[in-house]
């Protein structure tokens, strides 16, 4: 997706540094990395140290550094580069009904692609000069808030995330349940623990995120994929874009 | 950062944590978090966090702590100096987010779930 954005910016002085955040590492990431072949360095992150050091609370997001290593622009919302719309995507008969339900409320998650990528050309073209470069100060206030509570549920994240690796999942949901009451804002640590339950078998066991059909009190979490993002409203999920 | 013991590298607990420790205290950026001591080739976690407001977390059945970020400044950057990220590609080689000083970035997260 970011391949063509990227032959086109890189001759004007900018390159796209792309981080898979996945506890399965190398195993989860790989596949997608493998179908698109970027030509830019593609990185994995374990444990999700891009939460930590740069706010990173939700996918896509995207963070804009300077030639002298200065943040422009915090961790906030990327939309893909625009394309035609292929209008509405038809579901293959027999699709789960929660897939339905999942895909109906994807497609109303908003997003700002026009005005993102201008504001990237922007940059790109004017430096400092362009009025989305902001000044440290804006940066760090517009920085994700952390306080003492949030910053423990981080260390609780890498303890689960460290242990999930390592095969201990039952002693990781425990760490990953303090992380999701103490960050509640963070979509990727409630996503990426979803995402290690396996409610289905098959290609799509990773989206479905939420309890099984046959056995939903299995389900360890106090949300789920579904049921957060309508509580939320599928609007709210992408915080709109300032400029 | 994840650590089996409390007490560990100087070194360790920098690239770790992103804080150098310096004759001032504990820099990052242009912040910098007056310490008691800094010395020594090996630090004290549990003090050290103290002094720093990082919150250190244990799991005692499998012997692992996680010292987590600060909250000093109520945000997560405490500056706009891009942190150093180093992370592998899929073949397992790292690669150093400064090694692209002198360009333009943009740091794009994604997820495969």
């Amino acid at each position: 997706m970011w391949q063509a954005l990227r032959e086109e910016l890189l001759p004007e002085g900018l390159e796209i540094v792309t981080v898979g955040l996945d506890t399965l590492g190398v195993e989860g990431c790989g596949g997608f990395i493998l179908a698109a072949n970027p030509q830019h360095p593609s990185l994995i992150d374990q444990h999700h140290v891009l939460a930590e050091k740069f706010g990173v609370i939700n996918i896509p997001s995207s963070i804009w550094i300077d030639e002298q290593g200065l943040i422009v622009r915090p961790a906030e919302t990327a939309p893909a580069p625009p394309r035609p719309s292929s209008g509405p995507t038809e579901m293959p008969a027999g699709t789960p009904p929660r897939f339905v339900d999942i895909m109906a409320e994807a497609a109303k998650i908003q997003s700002n692609p026009e005005a993102y990528h201008d504001a990237l050309r922007d940059w790109v073209a004017l430096g400092s000069e362009s009025e989305f470069a902001l000044s440290p100060d804006e940066v760090i206030a517009r920085s994700r808030p952390r306080d003492a509570d949030t910053a423990r549920g981080h260390a609780h994240f890498e303890l689960a995330s460290h242990l999930e690796a390592d095969g201990h999942h039952e002693a990781a949901i425990e760490h990953f349940r303090t992380a999701h009451r103490l960050v509640p804002d963070s979509w990727t640590f409630r996503r990426q623990a979803w995402s290690l339950e396996t409610s289905i078998e098959g290609p799509l066991a990773r989206f479905w995120q939420g309890p099984s059909t046959d056995d939903p009190e299995r389900w360890p979490y106090e949300g789920d994929w579904l049921s957060d993002i309508r509580a939320c409203g599928p609007e709210n999920y992408n915080e709109s874009w300032e400029p | 950062m994840l650590v089996t013991s409390l007490e560990i590298g100087r070194a360790e607990f920098e690239s770790g944590t992103g804080w150098e420790l310096k004759p001032e205290g504990a820099c990052k950026g242009e912040v910098c978090i007056p310490l008691t001591e800094t010395s020594g080739d090996t630090v004290d976690v549990a003090s050290l966090a103290e002094q720093m407001g990082l919150p250190v977390v244990e799991d005692s059945t499998y012997g692992l702590w996680a010292i987590g970020p600060e909250s000093i400044g109520a945000r997560s950057l405490t500056t706009a100096e891009a942190p150093e990220l180093c992370l592998p590609d899929m073949n397992g080689v790292e690669f150093r987010l400064s090694s692209l000083r002198g360009q333009k970035v943009l740091v794009y997260a994604w997820a495969p779930y």
